[in-house]
């Protein structure tokens, strides 16, 4: 039974042509396939030879403590459009291993690296199997369940009394300075050398290829954790010849706070205003992944106005990350604050009509399963009208004039950072780049979720991949973005705006789900666990940020060192959501 | 290609930002500035020219659903005590993401059984991230989120723990900030009134 119905779902029937590898995943509430982790890579390379499943989504661990298992979830897609293909690897808790993906799907690299930073997985053959959130004088792999912080309560969430016998006190008075960290066994922070710092290093020296003609160094050079280019702090270990990148090594984490472990402890509900604060200036396309996932494994229908007012609300979300990106874009090609300032005009404009119907100009924590937190207030809709049919549409086509045409810019960002199509696919980048490399995938299109069915619009592609085509495809996505609105708001269906009463007591079932929506940044996906309880079992973010820079050093390799700044700021990372 | 007309045609962009804004500081005059449609002008999609709320002088009008701390909210007596609408449930204490919230019954001095009214009504206010849940699911409309954004303190070690008196509010104050959601409930309110009169008076004939 569940072996059609996972044969059903993909079209595909991995059991039967590798009888000895492959079963079926038949808990309740789970599908696709368990891989035996020895025959991984073949199996992975059937599904992406095979099967054309050739775009790797989202690699997590998850962590059964009870059954001493831990487990690796891969989710396949096609990059021509379609379903998930799930498989899984389960490994003993002792010592998880298995063998690495990075040789069939690039983007596997940082995910892989989280997963062992995390759950401590190893990953064998993976080229530089380092920390990637946390630092090395961290003791333990947080995401295990039977690891606790410092700052450790309670297991879940609502906590029973975080202040017993009245007495209220700050917790930073529970554990004062020193009491507050631990550290692995051995280590001292005093006379810490940077070991992680040196293998990085190490790594990178490893580019220097022998060179024909004049004899010249290599140089090491850090740029960040502070720096105004990185819109974060984020630092890239560039290896130079001369002015030319031969090797870079981006190094996250800096705002690492383990939003995974927090969202283990939250309930399902108490996540949402979390998430908010994941890519902290697109919340609401946030809030979207998230209740879509919950509502898939709850089997729950938002309503028809609901779904329109979700879209709407995406859709601006949309519009203001990407018109910030182009901004900030300008900025880091030395345009200061000109570009910048007019497209924060307009953003202001979006977030004010945010802080209307949400209440919040930023963490708007809108959605809810099945629905949507309150109808639009009084004078909203016009707002919306003029903000979709006038103001936007307007000033859209002033930046066009202002910035496409531009020789400066044309000179400085066509042919930079290019990125191939099939590059693009392997490394699992998402969004507008994926879209700017000639590839036409669009969740919205490829894997349709809410009401995107019903409207009308284009998927922009763009031919040459480079920095120049992503500008002009976030540019074009905005006018389609206003189309979806205009269409949306002109068919805005009247009625109840939540399915059922509203409670903050969620039934999810046992089993998992993953929710996947198109972020402005690119594919934002969460896979979530539940055990029937109140509180998630599991709850990873597929962050797209995190996930597009592990193609920054393709792009930037042959680049000059000043090029690398621009490369970056077309990837428009957010490090909130890049490190978690 | 590159005859730089596209550099001109873009600088012809800044220069009509530049001419627009002394256009309009001309052409509307002072009540630009430090007046209520003058901030209603910049903040709306007609807003042309410069764009900027010169805050603290001006401030930005807040909408009604704006969300900033939570209060509670209470009624005034005979005798002019505060009667909190609060009946100490602990659901936004249950519902609070980041558990910011720390509620104690009232206990009766005399029998110890508890009242359905707080004790203790403690708020973190460094911890509470403004989510607005409390207020979202109170079921006695108790809690609020308040408008009031300017709370900034010399001292966070004292001043940043909001007792039951600090967070207590008037349901008058509640009536100016939020109208409508004051109109709505209290409509709601009656209804669930008289539907209880509806169904108690049966029973009322009876000597």
């Amino acid at each position: 039974m569940s072996e059609q119905l996972a044969f059903t779902r993909t079209g595909i029937n991995l059991a039967s042509q590798f009888p000895e590898w492959v079963t079926v995943d038949s808990r309740p509430g789970y599908q696709g396939w368990l891989i035996k982790a020895d025959h991984l890579i073949d199996v992975a390379t059937a599904i992406r030879d095979q099967y054309g499943y050739d775009y790797l989504s989202s690699i997590t661990g998850v962590d059964y403590f009870p059954d001493n298992l831990m487990e690796v979830v891969y989710h396949f897609y096609k990059s021509t459009g379609g379903g998930l293909l799930e498989c899984k690897v389960q490994l003993t808790r002792e010592h998880p291993s298995l063998p690495t993906l990075t040789g069939l799907f690039k983007g596997a690299e940082f995910q892989e690296r989280e997963a062992w930073d995390l759950f401590g997985i190893e990953f064998a053959n993976h080229p530089d199997l380092r920390r990637i959130l946390l630092w090395d004088g961290f003791a333990g792999f947080p995401l295990r369940k039977d690891w606790k912080e410092t700052f450790f309560e309670e297991e879940l969430k609502p906590f029973k009394n975080r202040w017993p016998e009245g007495k209220i006190e700050r917790i930073e008075d529970q554990k004062p300075f020193k009491e507050n960290v631990q550290y692995p066994a051995g280590f001292n922070p005093y006379d810490w050398d940077t070991q992680s710092d040196a293998r990085l290093y190490d790594l990178l020296r490893k580019v220097q290829q022998p060179q024909e003609g004049i004899k010249t160094d290599r140089v090491i050079v850090n740029l960040g954790p502070q720096h105004p280019s990185t819109h974060g702090v984020f630092r890239m270990a560039a290896v130079l010849d001369g002015e030319t990148i031969v090797g870079l090594k981006p190094v996250v984490g800096y705002l690492h706070r383990n939003h995974e472990k927090i969202g283990e402890r939250n309930t399902f509900l108490q996540n949402i205003p979390f998430t908010d604060r994941l890519d902290y200036i697109s919340s609401m396309s946030n809030n979207f992944g998230y209740v879509l996932a919950v509502e898939k494994m709850m089997g729950v229908q938002p309503t028809e106005r609901a779904d329109y007012l979700r879209v709407i609300m995406a859709e601006f979300t949309r519009i203001s990350s990407h018109v910030m990106s182009i901004g900030f874009l300008l900025n880091d090609l030395g345009a200061f604050f000109t570009p910048a300032l007019y497209t924060l005009e307009e953003r202001e404009l979006i977030i004010d009509l945010f802080e209307i119907v949400s209440g919040s100009r930023m963490m708007c924590n809108y959605f809810r399963f099945g629905g949507v937190a309150r109808d639009l207030p009084e004078g909203a809709l016009e707002k919306i009208r003029d903000l979709a049919f006038e103001r936007l549409p307007r000033k859209i086509d002033e930046i066009d004039r202002y910035l496409t045409k531009n020789e400066i810019i044309q000179e400085r960002c066509e042919g930079v950072g290019v990125l191939t199509p099939e590059e693009a696919i392997n490394y699992s980048v998402s969004g507008p780049i994926l879209r700017a490399s000639g590839v036409p995938y669009d969740i919205r299109r490829a894997d349709p979720y809410s009401v995107y069915e019903r409207f009308d619009f284009d998927v922009i592609t763009a031919v040459h991949g480079d920095v120049y085509d992503r500008y002009m495809v976030r540019l074009q996505e905005i006018r389609q973005s206003l189309r979806i609105i205009q269409q949306a708001v002109n068919n805005l269906p009247e009625g109840p705006i939540l399915n059922g009463k509203p409670t903050y007591q969620v039934k999810v079932p046992a089993g998992e789900g993953y929710g996947r929506v198109e972020s402005p940044k690119g594919e934002l996906g969460y896979y979530l666990v539940s055990n029937g309880k109140s509180n998630p079992w599991r709850y990873h973010v597929r962050a797209p940020s995190f996930v597009n820079i592990t193609s920054l050093e393709k792009m930037c390799i042959g680049e000059k060192i000043a090029d690398a700044v621009i490369i970056l700021g077309s990837i428009d990372i957010v490090l909130g959501e890049v490190d978690r | 290609m590159s005859n730089g007309t596209g550099i001109l045609r873009g600088l012809r962009v800044t220069f009509q930002h530049f001419i627009d804004t002394y256009l309009h500081d001309i052409r509307t005059g002072p009540k630009r500035y430090h007046s209520k449609e003058g901030i209603e002008e910049r903040t709306s999609g007609k807003a042309k020219g410069i764009f900027t709320i010169q805050y603290p002088e001006e401030k930005m009008p807040v909408p009604e659903e704006f969300r900033y701390l939570p209060f509670l909210v209470y009624e005034r007596g005979a005798n002019g005590e505060k009667k909190y609408r609060c009946t100490a449930c602990g659901i936004c204490a249950k519902v609070c993401p980041p558990q910011c919230i720390y509620i104690t019954r009232m206990v009766d001095s005399e029998t110890g059984k508890p009242i359905s009214s707080p004790a203790e009504y403690a708020i973190d206010i460094d911890i509470c991230m403004n989510c607005g849940m409390c207020a979202e699911f109170c079921p006695f409309d108790a809690i609020k989120m308040d408008h009031d954004y300017e709370i900034a303190s010399y001292d966070r070690t004292i001043h940043h723990l909001y007792n039951k008196e600090k967070l207590g509010k008037p349901v008058e104050y509640y009536k100016i900030i939020r109208p409508n959601n004051f109109a709505k409930e209290e409509a709601i309110r009656l209804e669930k009134e008289a539907a209880k009169a509806a169904a108690k008076k049966p029973t009322a004939p009876n000597p």
